[in-house]
C-alpha cells in the first residue's frame, strides 16, 4: 500500500544497527487536527513521516445524484453543503452553470451582481478567518481562533439578516438572488469592513510575526509551483507556491473585472516559496484585498432588479450542456451541468478544489515530523463536505 | 511549628517499639494538610487557568457555578468522581492504576521541602534543593508509565515526548539550581530565602549580574518541566489528540490534571525560593518588623510567598493562551543548543563573581540596605533582557507587518 521507495529521512539512513521499527498510525477520521473526517493513514519512524496516505468518503453524501433527482432551484440547496464555508460561492458556481445553459441572452441584474460579488467576498473573508483561526490551533495556539470567530460572528450575522441562515444560505439563485438588501445593511456591511482592517493586523501580531508560529511553517510543506500545478492544486494553495493566478483576473466572471485588486502570492518571505507560511500568509493578505473589493462594490451598487424576469419560479434550463468555473475560497469550482430542457438537470458534475488540494498531502510531508504534518494539512486548508461531496 | 529533619529522626528512632506506626502517624499527619493545600492550589489554579484564559480569548469563562464560577471546578471534580472507572482492553491493568499516583506522588512529596513562611515548612533538609531536583523527575516515570499502559498509539507518542522533555530540561533547571547553590552556599531551602533578607535588590535574582538570565533560564525550563504551552508538546491536543492521558478519564484523568497544577506551583514556588526573597516583601523595615512576631511574620509570610507564586502562575497561564507549540526539535535545540551553554556561562561567571568579589555580591547573613556593585548590574541586567526582550519581539513582529510590497501582481 505505502511504497517502500520513499524513504527520505536522514534520521534512517544512518547506522543499520539503529533501525527500528515503524509504526502505522491512524489519524482520522476522528482527530481533532483533520478539519473534519479525513482519516490519514501515516508511516512514522518514530517522530518522522516516512508516508502518508490519505483516504476519503467519509462524509459522501451522493451530491451529484441527487441534483439528478431533484430540480434545479432544490440542487442549489444540495450546493450549500459542498464547502459549507463558502456556501455563498458554491450557490454562486452552481448558478452560473445554470445561466450559461440559457446563453447570452440571459442577462443578470446589475444589482444582483454586485450583491453576489459582496456576499462571496465577505463569505471569503470568513473562510479564511476560520481557516488562519484553525491553523494557529493545529500549530497550538489556541487565543487567535476565538479572535477570528469574533469576526466571523459579525459576517454570519450579516448573512442572518440578508438571507436568514448563517451557514447555508441558499441565498444566489438562478438569474439573481433571492432577496433584496436593504441600505441599512450596506450601512452594517461598510461599519464591518472598516472595522474588519485593523483585526487582520491584530492577527498578524498574533501569529504571522510570532517567532513560534514563524518557526513552525517556515520551510514546512514546501510545495514547488510545478508539482502544485502537476496535482492540479488551485486557490490559495497554488497561490502560495509563487503562481499569481485567480479566476477573478483571469476568467473575470460576474462583475469582476470592474474591481481593482491584487493577487497576493506567495514570496517565500520567511522560508522557501510555497511553505506553509507562504499558504498562511497568502490567505491573510486576501482577507485585506476582499475587504477592499467589498468597499468598492458598496460604493458602486445600484439599485434595481435583484433577478432576471427570463428566468421563471419554475426554473427549466434549455438543452445543453455547460461548464463553469469561479475562484472559491478554497480554489477552483467547477461545474459541469448537463440539462436536456426538464426541470431536472441531467448531469451534474463538481470540481473540488479540496480534493485536489489534499492530493498533494503525501508529497509534501515525506520526511517531515508529526507536527509538521499537521500544520500541512492545516495549511492545504481543506473542507471535507467538498472533498468527499 | 516546623519539624526538623533531625528532631524526627532522633525521635522516630529513639525507641525500636512501634518504630513503624510512629512513622506512618507522622507521614499522615503531615500528608493530610498538604494534600488540602494541593487541592486548594489545583481548585484555584484551574479557576484562574479559566478565568484568564477566557479573559485573554474575549470570552467570560465559567460564570453559572458560584460567583464568577468559582465552584465551577468542584463541579466538575464530582462529575469526573461519578465517571465511570474505564481501563481499556488491552492495557496494562496494573501500571494503568498506578502512573497517574506516581506522577502525582512527585509533584506531592515536593511539598514537603517547599516553605511558606520563616518557620512554615514541613521538613527543611538541608539537602531541600537536591531533593527537590531528585523528586520532580518522578513524575515522568508516571507520565511514560500513562503511555505504555494505555496501549494506544497517541498516548505512546505522548509519553515519549515527555520523556525527552522532561530529561532534556533537567539540566539547564539543574544548571540553574546549582548557580544558587553556588551563590548561597546552602541547599536548605530556609538558609537560602534568609539570605535574600533585606531590600529587594538583595533577591538572588538581582544578586549579580548573571543572575537574572540563571532566573529566565529557569523559568523556560520550568515551563518545560510542567509541559505547560509552548512546550505542552506531550499532551498537545492537536497532534496526539490528548497524548499520555488520552485514554484515561474519571478520577484517574483527574489526578493527572491535579498533578498538572500542582507542579504549576511547586515550580513558581521555587523560582520564588530561589530568585524572588520567598517570603520576604523586599522592604527591610517591613520584613523586619514581621521578623519580630512569629505569628505575623508566618502568616503575611505565606501570603507573600503565595502571591508571588501566583503572579509566576499567571505568567505561565499567559504564556499558554499566547504562544503557538514548538516542534519536537525545536525544543530539544532550544534547551540543548541554546540553554545548556547560557547554563554553563552564568553558572562559571556566577560563582567567579562570587569568588572574586563576595562582598559586592551576596552579603550572607547581612541585611544589604544599599545596592551592591552586583545587585546593581543584576538590576540592570535584569530591565535590559525584559525591555530589550520586548522591543526586539515587537520589531520582529512589525518587521512582519509589512504588507505592500512589489511581488504582488495588480
Amino acid at each position: 500500500m505505502l511504497s517502500d521507495s520513499t524513504r527520505t529521512n536522514a534520521v534512517t539512513s544512518g547506522s543499520a544497527d539503529l533501525r527500528t521499527e515503524e509504526m502505522l498510525l491512524n489519524m482520522g477520521p476522528q482527530h481533532p487536527a483533520t478539519h473534519g473526517v479525513l482519516r490519514v493513514l501515516v508511516r512514522t519512524d518514530g517522530e518522522v513521516v516516512l508516508d502518508c496516505e490519505p483516504h476519503v468518503g467519509y462524509l459522501h453524501r451522493c451530491f451529484e445524484k441527487h441534483c439528478e433527482s431533484v430540480t434545479t432551484l432544490q440542487s442549489v440547496l444540495y450546493t450549500d453543503r459542498l464547502d459549507y464555508l463558502t456556501a455563498m460561492g458554491n450557490n454562486w458556481g452552481f448558478c452560473m452553470a445554470v445561466e450559461k445553459l440559457y446563453g447570452p441572452e440571459l442577462v443578470i441584474p446589475e444589482r444582483a451582481q454586485y450583491i453576489r460579488v459582496i456576499c462571496q467576498e465577505l463569505n471569503r473573508i470568513a473562510s479564511h478567518l476560520l481557516a488562519i483561526g484553525t491553523y494557529g490551533m493545529d500549530v497550538g495556539a489556541i487565543t487567535p481562533f476565538l479572535y477570528c470567530f469574533r469576526e466571523r460572528e459579525k459576517i454570519l450575522t450579516i448573512f442572518e439578516h440578508i438571507c436568514g441562515q448563517r451557514l447555508n444560505y441558499n441565498y444566489i439563485r438562478p438569474g439573481g438572488v433571492a432577496y433584496d438588501v436593504d441600505d441599512a445593511m450596506l450601512a452594517l456591511i461598510k461599519d464591518f469592513c472598516g472595522y474588519f482592517l485593523p483585526k487582520v493586523d491584530e492577527y498578524d501580531d498574533l501569529l504571522s510575526g510570532n517567532d513560534i508560529f514563524v518557526q513552525r511553517t517556515a520551510n514546512v510543506g514546501v510545495l514547488s509551483a510545478k508539482l502544485a500545478i502537476d496535482y492540479g492544486c488551485t486557490g490559495p494553495v497554488l497561490r502560495g507556491s509563487g503562481v499569481p493566478r485567480d479566476l477573478r483576473k483571469d476568467q473575470p466572471y460576474g462583475i469582476y473585472d470592474r474591481f481593482k485588486f491584487e493577487v497576493p502570492v506567495g514570496r517565500g518571505e520567511r522560508g522557501s516559496v510555497g511553505d506553509c507560511y507562504d499558504r498562511y500568509m497568502v490567505r491573510v493578505r486576501e482577507m485585506r484585498e476582499s475587504t477592499s473589493i467589498v468597499q468598492q462594490a458598496l460604493k458602486g451598487i445600484p439599485a434595481g432588479e435583484i433577478r432576471s424576469s427570463k428566468i421563471k419560479a419554475k426554473v427549466r434550463p434549455p438543452k445543453g450542456e455547460a461548464f463553469t468555473r469561479i475562484e472559491n475560497s478554497r480554489g477552483d469550482l467547477g461545474f459541469y451541468v448537463v440539462s436536456e430542457g426538464k426541470e431536472v438537470l441531467y448531469r451534474v458534475k463538481c470540481r473540488a478544489p479540496s480534493f485536489h488540494n489534499i492530493a498533494v498531502l503525501p508529497e509534501i510531508s515525506r520526511g517531515s515530523m508529526i507536527a509538521d504534518l499537521i500544520a500541512i494539512i492545516g495549511s492545504l486548508d481543506i473542507v471535507l463536505g467538498e472533498v468527499d461531496r | 511549628m516546623s519539624m526538623d529533619t533531625k528532631t524526627l529522626v532522633d525521635w522516630v528512632l529513639g525507641s525500636d517499639a512501634g518504630f513503624w506506626w510512629r512513622f506512618a502517624g507522622v507521614a499522615a499527619a503531615w500528608a493530610l494538610p498538604i494534600t488540602l493545600w494541593v487541592s486548594l492550589v489545583g481548585l484555584i489554579s484551574i479557576w484562574l487557568e479559566r478565568k484568564i484564559s477566557a479573559h485573554i480569548q474575549c470570552r467570560l469563562g465559567p460564570m453559572e457555578v458560584g460567583p464568577h464560577g468559582a465552584l465551577q471546578t468542584i463541579a466538575d471534580g464530582v462529575k469526573l468522581l461519578a465517571k465511570e472507572d474505564l481501563i481499556p482492553d488491552g492495557a496494562d491493568r496494573m501500571l494503568f492504576a498506578l502512573a497517574p499516583i506516581l506522577a502525582f506522588a512527585g509533584t506531592f512529596v515536593s511539598f514537603a521541602v517547599i516553605p511558606f513562611g520563616p518557620d512554615l515548612i514541613i521538613t527543611d533538609l538541608d539537602t531541600g534543593l537536591y531533593f527537590l531536583a531528585a523528586i520532580g523527575s518522578l513524575e515522568a516515570i508516571g507520565v511514560i508509565a500513562a503511555g505504555w499502559a494505555s496501549n494506544n498509539k497517541w498516548a505512546l507518542f505522548g509519553s515519549v515526548r515527555a520523556a525527552t522533555q522532561v530529561v532534556c530540561y533537567e539540566i539547564p533547571m539543574g544548571l540553574a539550581f546549582v548557580t544558587v547553590a553556588a551563590v548561597a552556599g546552602t541547599l536548605s531551602m530556609t538558609e537560602i530565602v534568609e539570605q535574600q533578607n533585606g531590600m529587594l535588590w538583595n533577591w538572588y535574582l538581582f544578586r549579580n549580574p548573571f543572575m537574572p538570565l540563571a532566573f529566565i533560564s529557569y523559568y523556560i525550563a520550568s515551563l518545560a518541566e510542567c509541559k505547560r504551552a509552548p512546550f505542552d508538546l506531550p499532551e498537545a491536543e492537536s497532534e496526539l489528540v490528548s497524548g499520555f492521558h488520552t485514554e484515561y478519564s474519571g478520577m484517574r484523568f483527574a489526578i493527572f490534571f491535579l498533578a498538572e497544577y500542582a507542579a504549576m506551583y511547586v515550580v513558581s514556588a521555587l523560582a520564588v525560593v530561589l530568585f524572588l526573597g520567598g517570603w520576604y516583601t523586599g522592604i527591610a523595615p517591613v520584613d523586619k518588623a514581621l521578623a519580630a512576631s512569629p505569628l505575623w511574620g508566618n502568616v503575611v509570610g505565606a501570603l507573600v510567598i503565595i502571591t508571588k507564586s501566583f503572579a509566576l502562575i499567571f505568567v505561565q497561564m499567559w504564556l499558554r493562551w499566547t504562544l503557538p507549540r514548538v516542534r519536537l526539535d525545536q525544543m530539544m535545540h532550544l534547551c540543548l543548543k541554546v540553554m545548556v551553554p547560557i547554563g554553563m556561562f552564568v553558572l562559571v561567571f556566577a560563582a567567579l563573581w562570587q569568588a572574586l568579589l563576595p562582598y559586592a555580591g551576596a552579603l550572607n547573613g547581612r541585611e544589604a540596605l544599599y545596592p551592591t556593585l552586583g545587585s546593581v548590574t543584576g538590576l540592570v541586567v535584569f530591565l535590559v533582557l525584559v525591555i530589550g526582550g520586548w522591543m526586539w519581539v515587537r520589531g520582529v513582529i512589525r518587521a512582519t507587518t509589512s504588507y505592500k510590497t512589489a511581488n504582488y501582481r495588480t
